[in-house]
């Protein structure tokens, strides 16, 4: 007997019951706060800062006149800029470079197990967790010209003598490094989550290739397992450029820019001038002076990854 | 090539003995295949031998020498490894050629000894592609260029076949062995399956709980099992074992056979009355399972041949004449070894 289907009276289904179930809906309704949150709190003020950037508007004088790229210039032609911008360079890439370094020493103590390995995981991420205001205050007394601890340490072990005690703050270049190894120190921990979790993503089997193959402890890490993790270092570091590039609290909290406009950096000048002055137009010429080097940075490094992907 | 020597080496990770005191010879050009469950410590034991692990105690001896304490890059050993270990971000070629930059070999020399090794794999195409674009038979041979470029002392191989599918493994298997005869290099092969085991060692150690069960040719594991667990381990389906008084009889499935297919000869036969309760037709052969009289709650398994495949005799609930010839049988004692009859 041959069984034919019943054609069953379909009861009409309200075309909204399954929307959940529609890929390209629920997908867009997950999406849709970041986008809001993104386009509301970040493209709306990079549109007006846009906007102030080529207009002559400050807080005494809020008008939306126009001027075209006059603001640009008269930035640059200011010595105090070209200065900044040094200062700003100088203090991203030896920050980073610094924190790289201590991230990956970092990651190798914390990869060998030790008794309390968990307990010094859990305290490294401090520096990263602590807020900076409260940790530019500790850094600050320690730099301190009359109470540094790093100079009584100098002075006790016979290092140095009390009369030649370094004024940290004080001394532009000394500023300059006291920032930096502040913002490394806070960037470290960072740098040495990427690392970690950059070398447990290496497959033990091709490190005990390498190792059996014969290479020793220098080639495996530089042969194998650095050029196997460079995607993922590259992109923490991107995070650090941004964000170091950007970023004003370590100069701001520590020397205030000084001395005599030794530590200034883009972000706390653009501060400075923006809001504290309430130059408005130059502020915002200023912040957005290396937008597009970043951007071209930021550009060149994503396509590295791409083609070193594995 | 050399010689590989291990005496009684243990390893235990805390208080658990990974490899319990296995002494083993594998004389030079020879193949060995280390046979046995997973974890058994067959593979740990493999790490120990290229010293990736360090044995808690006993010896090692490669090519004459005490390489105890000699660093892996120091013993001149070759491991292929199950995932193959191969280097995603370097090409074929970078890869083959890794061992023999560890060991500072003239660029020249280098090229020259790459291209043998591709050459002898047949990846010769490959030699610019990376990992990635391999397909999975294709970085199988990579890895074996990789480990036998330089020569090595001895060959290492965990489980090289499991990530191929089933009709790449026979030919890999085929392909492996065949270049083994050729190259002649000492080879200790690891495997879970017993059909590349007993196809292509030419001795085979079974291992089990870190200890060697039996080391022997496929024949000798196969026909003269020296216990229990070589007879059950080895062997699809694996020997049957009647439990009689404490002691075992056992006997292979293509050993036990309808009464009128096995004639007298000489040695006599031994008969049972089998009741078949189910079986699989399998194509070239009839696997039946059922049990005999006196012995109802052990399952037994007979592998008829080609003249039964097909037959409707064996009738699945009702006994049958069956036999096993007397030289067939083999008898285990209470502690699960080997004895002559009784």
């Amino acid at each position: 007997m041959a069984v034919i289907a019943e054609p069953v009276a379909a009861k009409p289904v309200s075309r909204f019951r399954f929307i959940l179930d529609r890929r390209e809906v629920l997908g867009a309704i997950l999406v849709a706060p970041a986008i809001l949150y993104v386009l509301l709190l970040v493209g709306a003020p990079f549109l007006l800062a846009v906007y102030y950037s080529v207009s002559a508007y400050t807080i005494y004088d809020p008008s939306w006149h126009f001027v075209g790229l006059s603001n640009f210039k008269q930035i640059v032609q200011n010595p105090v800029f070209i200065d900044t911008l040094e200062n700003t360079f100088l203090f991203t890439f030896a920050s980073q470079l610094l924190g790289l370094v201590l991230g990956k020493f970092g990651a190798f103590l914390l990869l060998r197990p030790f008794p309390g390995r968990k307990i010094v995981r859990a305290l490294v991420i401090l520096p990263w967790a602590v807020p900076i205001a409260l940790a530019s205050v500790a850094w600050e007394w320690m730099f301190d010209s009359l109470y540094s601890v790093i100079n009584w340490t100098l002075i006790a072990l016979g290092i140095i003598d009390r009369s030649q005690a370094p004024n940290w703050l004080g001394n532009p270049h000394l500023a300059m490094l006291c920032v930096i190894v502040v913002n490394a120190w806070r960037f470290f921990p960072f740098a040495i989550v990427v690392f970690l979790a950059g070398i447990t993503s290496v497959p033990q089997d091709i490190i005990d290739a390498a190792t059996v193959d014969g290479a020793g402890f220098w080639r495996r890490n530089y042969q194998i397992i650095m050029p196997m993790i460079l995607p993922i270092v590259a992109i923490g570091l991107i995070f650090g450029i941004v964000f170091t590039f950007t970023d004003l609290s370590v100069v701001y909290l520590l020397t205030n820019g000084g001395p005599v406009n030794a530590t200034t950096v883009l972000g706390f000048q653009g501060f400075q001038v923006g809001i504290v002055s309430g130059d408005v137009s130059h502020g915002a010429a200023i912040s957005l002076f290396m937008l597009p080097v970043l951007f071209v940075l930021v550009i060149g490094m994503l396509r590295f990854i791409r083609r070193r992907e594995i | 090539m050399a010689a590989v020597l291990t005496r009684d080496i243990i390893k235990k990770f805390g208080e658990v003995s990974a490899v319990d005191g296995i002494t083993l010879t594998v004389p030079d050009g020879e193949f060995m295949v280390l046979l046995g469950p997973s974890g058994c410590g067959k593979t740990t034991f493999l790490r120990i031998i290229c010293g990736l692990e360090q044995q808690t105690s006993g010896d090692l001896i490669i090519g004459g020498n005490v390489v105890n304490d000699i660093p892996p890059r120091a013993r001149g050993v070759a491991m292929m490894f199950q995932s193959y270990g191969l280097y995603p971000h370097y090409t074929v070629r970078n890869n083959i050629a890794f061992p023999l930059k560890t060991t500072r070999v003239p660029r020249a020399e280098i090229e020259k000894r790459v291209a043998w090794a591709a050459n002898l794999l047949g990846i010769d195409h490959l030699l610019d592609r990376r990992p990635r674009q391999l397909s999975g038979g294709e970085r199988q041979r990579v890895a074996l260029a990789r480990a036998l470029v330089r020569e090595p002392t001895a060959l290492l191989l965990d489980e090289p076949l499991s990530n191929l599918d089933a009709k790449l493994r026979a030919s890999a298997r085929q392909e492996i062995r065949q270049f083994q005869q050729r190259v002649g290099t000492t080879t200790i092969y690891v495997t879970h399956d017993q059909v590349e085991a007993m196809g292509m060692g030419d001795r085979i150690a079974v291992i089990d709980h870190g200890r060697v069960r039996q080391v022997g040719t496929p024949a000798e594991i196969y026909d003269d099992p020296a216990d229990r667990f070589v007879a059950t381990f080895v062997g699809t389906p694996p020997m049957n074992l009647l439990a009689r008084d404490g002691t075992y009889l056992g006997f292979r499935p293509e050993n036990f056979l309808p009464r009128d297919m096995i004639n007298n000869g000489n040695g006599g036969v031994t008969e049972f009355s089998f009741r078949v309760d189910r079986s699989e037709y399998l194509g070239s052969e009839r696997i039946v399972y059922g049990v005999v009289e006196g012995f109802d709650t052990q399952v037994i398994t007979a592998k008829l041949p080609p003249a039964h495949v097909a037959e409707e005799s064996i009738r699945p609930g009702e006994w049958h004449p069956f036999a096993v010839k007397n030289g067939a049988m083999r008898y285990f004692s209470r502690d699960g070894k080997r004895t002559s009859w009784h």
